[in-house]
């Protein structure tokens, strides 16, 4: 936005630039300033009523429940984004960590029969480790995340292809591992254990981000790292903690997968690094970091597979879905632009 | 891009200027390629019994039906004393890394190419191999125009997806069938694709609509296939090949329409994501799944009734055949031909089912088993 200034005109006394009644378009800005949530979550109804609308069955309690269930695996991805995202910096290798994990905790039990639990603790142990040495690349050798993170995401997968052979693990169901696919009814609404653990992680995520000083300080050196530094913040410990935290929701995403595939597949999650950029940014998270919060990013998930699902409820070719996905994330970011430039 | 070479050459050290042309040509190639180029480039002199280079280069080596190319091609190869140069991409599509394996092949001076195209892409780097002398074969599918290679080992996928296509007509015993169609993807077109999900529609007797598209037949009307019935296509979801995308798109396909009972699956893994969605809501009982593949695994699932049929194909016997045949051209033998009344060299394809049903040729699950790939 470009406002013309006449080099003319006596400067307005400051109280009376404080007192001028704001535009609509300032009011909003103000409020979408405050919430970054707000503006994906009016997308997202905005999206469930018009598909309700196209399609009956679309507004299907035991439909709205598979969308949720779907979502699970990115929803998880996507709280380990965000926290890095809001570093100002970017994961790449997420959904090969994912992999990784999720192929060796289905291979420990069915292969090396290890009791479930332990091949859970394994696999989230590899997954926070794995992204430990991405936090290290980035505070230690001080490389751009976009690049450490290229680089482990070649590793990690390669890593997986050697360790899995390409085969796929089936595991028997009642291992607990596969809790996670068990369904829980809530009234209409049946979840999985899954969706019940992403939403605990969402919870003690945006807990933290909100309510301690670790989160205000991930926020501080998203914002401005030499600001944070100069405040007496240990830059490199909030960032490895970052990708720390990346790694256990890494974890989550992970059992929930197993859970949904039942066993390890090494091509189930392949896409899941660019899905999970997705939700962030849709969800209004900054790729330029110190804005956004995790709530935002599970609306974000949500609004891709409302669009994949409703789209596919209406007998539309799916590439329209591709389409559409696209779409979200350019007016995201724009949005997201838009806030940041004017004036709050 | 993975590469290894099953033999490791002996002679490396007496080919020192072999070795530095080989480097030069080499440079922007890969170093592990070049690695193993020097090596195998002493069997360009070999007339008879000399070791001859040969180049497997794959799609991926994330599927265990690529995994399984590589496996049988690496065991032939030590029996023919071939020396074997395995590449692939790092992901369906990847022409590029198979681009650079085919440059690879030709200034190592291999004798020929075994591949799995990934696109179109590659056609240009495989007529410069085919100038430089390489006997190209396609494996698993022909390239587009199939001319681009010598010849091509493959499955007649069509053939497969029919299979499957008529053992459903046949289990409908007249019902009216509700379809959901689980196809590989939907942002590219590959052969494999189309054929098995055309093949599938003619085995039940329903007019795909068309030659180069999947999702062009009928939406409903009548199948020919057994006793005949109606039949309603409820959906076309891609899975990319993978468990995790056959359950998304089955779910949808279930949101779509709940009286879904054949589902088509493009693969054994689509069709594993297809029966975790029907299972998880309640209806693995009623839905029959018919997949594509033959690995020892989905072959269980035969046994277990999670599929209702599974078309077996035999990936190992394309490789063995293809490192064979070029082996024996090296040393002065004929070059292969293809199938009588086809356009390839067919490997064959049968279909497994643990119900036998009159009038069409299934094998047992354990009789199919004795020729599976992984594990």
């Amino acid at each position: 936005m470009t406002t013309h200034v006449d080099p003319q005109a006596t400067p307005a006394p400051a109280e009376e630039l404080l007192n001028r009644p704001a535009t609509p378009a300032q009011r909003i800005h103000s409020v979408l300033h405050r919430q970054p949530a707000l503006s994906p979550a009016i997308v997202l109804v905005l999206a469930a009523v018009v598909f309700s609308l196209v399609n009956d069955r679309f507004y299907a309690l035991q439909n709205l429940s598979l969308v949720i269930q779907q979502v699970a695996v990115i929803g998880s991805l996507a709280v380990g984004q965000t926290v890095i995202i809001l570093t100002a910096g970017i994961d790449l290798s997420i959904g090969a960590v994912m992999v990784l994990a999720s192929l060796l905790m289905s291979k420990l039990v069915a292969d090396n029969h290890w009791p479930g639990g332990v091949a859970l603790l394994a696999g989230a142990v590899v997954a926070i480790a794995a992204q430990a040495l991405n936090g290290l690349l980035v505070t230690k050798i001080k490389l751009p995340p976009f690049i450490v993170t290229l680089g482990t995401l070649s590793i990690f997968t390669a890593i997986t292809l050697i360790y899995a052979k390409g085969q796929t693990i089936a595991l028997q169901p009642g291992n607990i591992l596969m809790w996670t696919a068990n369904t829980v009814s809530l009234g209409q609404l049946n979840l999985t254990n899954g969706v019940l653990i992403m939403i605990a992680l969402y919870a003690v995520i945006g807990y933290a981000l909100r309510y301690t000083a670790w989160g205000r300080h991930l926020y501080a050196v998203g914002d401005d790292v030499e600001a944070a530094r100069l405040a007496g913040i240990s830059v490199n410990r909030v960032l490895l903690s970052a990708y720390m935290v990346g790694g256990f929701a890494i974890a989550v995403g992970a059992w929930i997968l197993v859970g949904r595939v039942g066993g390890g597949d090494p091509n189930s999650g392949l896409n899941a690094n660019l899905q999970s950029i997705t939700a962030v940014v849709i969800g209004g998270t900054s790729l330029f970091g110190g804005r956004g919060v995790v709530l935002g990013s599970l609306i974000g998930a949500l609004i891709v597979q409302v669009f994949v699902n409703g789209l596919a409820l209406a007998g539309i070719d799916p590439n329209y879905q591709v389409l559409a996905v696209g779409i979200l994330v350019i007016a995201a970011v724009s949005v997201d632009q838009w806030i940041r430039s004017v004036k709050s | 891009m993975n590469i290894s070479s099953s033999q490791a050459s002996s002679r490396r050290s007496r080919r020192t200027g072999v070795a530095a042309i080989g480097v030069s040509v080499c440079l922007g190639a890969t170093l592990a390629a070049c690695g193993s180029s020097n090596g195998s480039s002493s069997s360009s002199a070999s007339g008879g019994g000399g070791k001859v280079g040969v180049s497997l280069i794959l799609k991926t080596l994330t599927n265990p039906y690529f995994v399984s190319m590589e496996k049988d091609a690496k065991t032939q190869a030590a029996k023919d004393n071939v020396s074997l140069t395995v590449a692939a991409g790092n992901s369906d599509g990847d022409t590029q890394t198979q681009i650079t394996a085919i440059d690879n092949a030709i200034s190592r001076g291999d004798k020929g190419i075994l591949i799995t195209t990934n696109g179109d892409a590659v056609n240009a780097a495989l007529n410069r191999a085919k100038q430089a002398g390489l006997f190209v074969i396609a494996l698993d599918t022909a390239p587009n125009p199939a001319s681009i290679a010598n010849i091509t080992y493959a499955t007649d996928n069509e053939q497969a997806g029919k299979l499957d296509g008529q053992y459903a007509a046949a289990a409908l015993n007249g019902k009216p069938a509700v379809i959901a169609m689980l196809d590989l993807f939907n942002n590219q077109v590959v052969s494999v694709d189309i054929n098995r999900d055309h093949g599938f529609l003619e085995g039940m007797g329903i007019d795909p609509g068309s030659k180069t598209e999947n999702g062009k037949e009928a939406k409903s009307g009548k199948y020919t296939g057994g006793k005949g019935g109606s039949y309603t296509v409820a959906c076309h979801q891609p899975t990319q090949g993978a468990i995790d995308g056959g359950r998304t798109a089955m779910e949808n396909c279930l949101s779509a329409n709940p009286d879904i009972n054949v589902v088509y699956a493009i693969n054994e893994p689509a069709g594993e994501g297809a029966y975790n969605a029907l299972k998880a809501a309640g209806k693995e009982k009623n839905v029959a799944i018919y997949a594509i593949d033959g690995s020892c695994a989905g072959l269980k699932n035969v046994t277990s009734g999670e599929f209702a049929a599974d078309a077996v194909q035999y990936p190992g016997k394309m490789a063995a055949l293809g490192v064979d045949s070029i082996a024996k051209l090296a040393r002065g033998g004929s070059k292969p031909s293809v199938t009588g009344g086809k356009s390839f060299y067919d490997t064959g394809t049968a279909l497994a089912a643990a119900k036998p049903l009159g009038g069409l040729t299934v094998q047992s699950p354990s009789q199919a088993a004795s020729a599976c790939w992984g594990n």
